[in-house]
């Protein structure tokens, strides 16, 4: 299975080995390329429980294909969100299912970003669009 | 001008966190421990274990004999000479919940239960839940805009229906000391039970539980340098003759049959079960080890920690420090920037601070607020941790501007 375009420039991108500033100028950034969400979808149905930041995330399945839209108060989190997003959008169900996302953020060098003690959301962001994959 | 601590050589884990790349500043929420604790539980495990109260065995006599000599230490500490009795628990939040229910039986429906807007949810959540059991009004007393309970106002509050009071005597979110004295007057002279969330207040200088006049007076040795695991409730005589058992079990009983039994009197009947047998004893070394330290000295080394950690927050356009702190801690939020994006930018530069609510969620909102970053400070730590601080932040700063 090749990979999204979106997730073949962050691999390209983002790297173990990049300093910290680095890493957070390139999450902000990505978090600005986030699939916009309007306000009025802004709501509680949407908001992913157990964050410290408010993230909200929506998502459809057009022609059988996942497509995740999210959006967040808080930058850096946006930013991690939106490497989420270049790896699974476009996905169909079973691969969403299938998709190692652990993994995924190891590879970006991100992987602490998901240590347990982290309140930043991004776990249970994780978490709620499992769900959806699984309903 | 440089602060060094003195007794931060006697922290084995503040070099460790350095070679890290860790600077520790979240005390209040765990301190680190003294060489001379680690040493105490080593040699526990060393040389032989043994549960306490109840072996016959040489063992056992040396276990309990090194556990009752903490309780006598702790006792000390709190200079409760004989107008009580400490009881060791699992931790302070098992403590209130060992209040909460242990005192429920004196509750009639409509009586009131005092606490303050600041409290952790450790003494906020048994008395709520206290109160929606037995149909009680859980009464909150207001504070000043300098986050100290408005003892004004309390005074109104405290009446005839206030069944108990049970308040903190420093708070983990704003560092400011409460009037508990005063307080606990206001209650007694109302007929009311006291309790002193003694949480932060332990760590902080030493307090005289007959002075205060407080029923109980609860902390958690983890905060005071001590192991984890250990709580503890300080109950004057009369007030621990009220309070019903709760957890029962082994060792808490006197006579036990199928289909009745009789227990203990405090402090073994409000025990049940194994204690933290090796983390009471470890909290024995730590207070020994604190018993040695210069108490003026390390009082003065905390006060000033703490004036750099305010001036300098307030020297930082845009930060707003929430409360005005008096000791050992600083809360702050910084205008137009999200505490989980600063929290995350100081993380990454190995700063170890606290975000997030605190286990305060009702204060914190009430403030207006979604949550703070919390500098908090220990014995050991040196003004070069927070020139590093300030260095992380004034970056964090920059790079979110």
């Amino acid at each position: 299975m090749s990979l999204p375009s979106d997730a073949q420039t962050a691999l390209d991108t983002f790297d173990a080995s990049l300093g910290w500033e680095q890493r957070a100028r390139l999450l902000m950034q990505w978090g600005e390329r986030l699939p916009s969400v309007a306000d009025d979808e802004k709501v509680d149905e949407h908001l992913v429980d157990g964050c410290e930041s408010k993230v909200w995330l929506l998502g459809n399945l057009e022609e059988g294909r996942w497509q995740f839209r999210a959006a967040s108060d808080a930058r850096l989190i946006r930013g991690l969100v939106a490497l989420l997003l270049a790896r699974v959008n476009g996905l169909s169900t079973q691969e969403l299912q299938q998709v190692d996302l652990p993994d995924w953020f190891n590879q970006l060098g991100l992987s602490r970003q998901l240590s347990p003690s982290r309140s930043n959301g991004l776990n249970a962001v994780l978490q709620k669009m499992r769900g959806m994959a699984d309903s | 001008m440089s602060l060094i601590s003195p007794w931060r050589a006697d922290f084995p884990a503040l070099d460790a966190l350095e070679r890290q790349g860790q600077i520790y500043l979240d005390s209040a929420a765990t301190a680190q421990k003294p060489q001379a604790l680690i040493d105490a539980l080593a040699h526990y495990y060393a040389n032989g274990a043994a549960n306490v109260h109840r072996a016959q065995h040489l063992p056992g006599a040396m276990a309990t004999q090194a556990f009752e000599d903490t309780r006598h230490k702790v006792a000390e500490w709190l200079h409760a000479d004989s107008c009580g009795q400490v009881v060791f628990t699992h931790g302070a939040t098992s403590a209130f919940n060992l209040l909460a229910y242990g005192l429920e039986h004196l509750f009639q429906p409509g009586d009131e239960i005092v606490i303050s807007a600041l409290e952790h949810h450790a003494n906020l959540l048994p008395w709520q839940q206290l109160a929606a059991r037995r149909y009680l009004k859980l009464v909150v007393l207001a504070l000043t805009p300098d986050g100290v309970i408005d003892v004004d106002a309390a005074a109104h509050l405290i009446t005839a229906r206030t069944r108990l009071l049970a308040v903190s005597q420093l708070s983990n979110v704003l560092g400011t000391w409460q009037p508990v004295g005063q307080l606990v007057a206001l209650a007694k002279a109302q007929g009311a039970l006291t309790v002193i969330d003694g949480a932060q207040g332990v760590v902080h200088g030493r307090h005289d539980v007959q002075a205060l006049g407080c029923d109980f007076y609860v902390f958690s040795s983890h905060k005071l340098y001590g192991p984890d695991g250990v709580g503890v409730v300080f109950g004057r005589h009369q007030a621990l003759a009220q309070l019903r058992h709760w957890q029962f079990g082994g060792e808490m009983v006197l006579q036990a049959g199928y289909h009745e039994a009789t227990f203990r009197p405090a402090p073994l009947g409000f025990e049940a079960g194994t204690p933290p047998v090796s983390g009471v004893i470890g909290l024995g070394a730590t207070l020994d080890y604190l018993n040695d330290v210069n108490q003026v000295a390390a009082a003065e080394h905390e006060a000033r920690l703490h004036e750099l950690l305010c001036a300098g927050l307030m020297l930082r356009e845009g930060v707003q420090l929430v409360g005005r702190p008096q000791v050992a801690l600083a809360s702050f939020v910084v205008e137009g920037v999200h505490n989980a994006d600063l929290a995350h930018l100081l993380t990454e530069q190995g700063i170890a601070v606290r975000a997030g609510h605190h286990c305060a969620i009702p204060l914190i909102s009430s403030l207006g607020l979604s949550g703070a970053i919390r500098v908090s400070l220990g014995l050991y730590n040196d003004s070069e941790d927070l020139q590093r601080f300030f260095n992380a932040l004034d970056q964090a700063l920059e790079l979110l501007r």
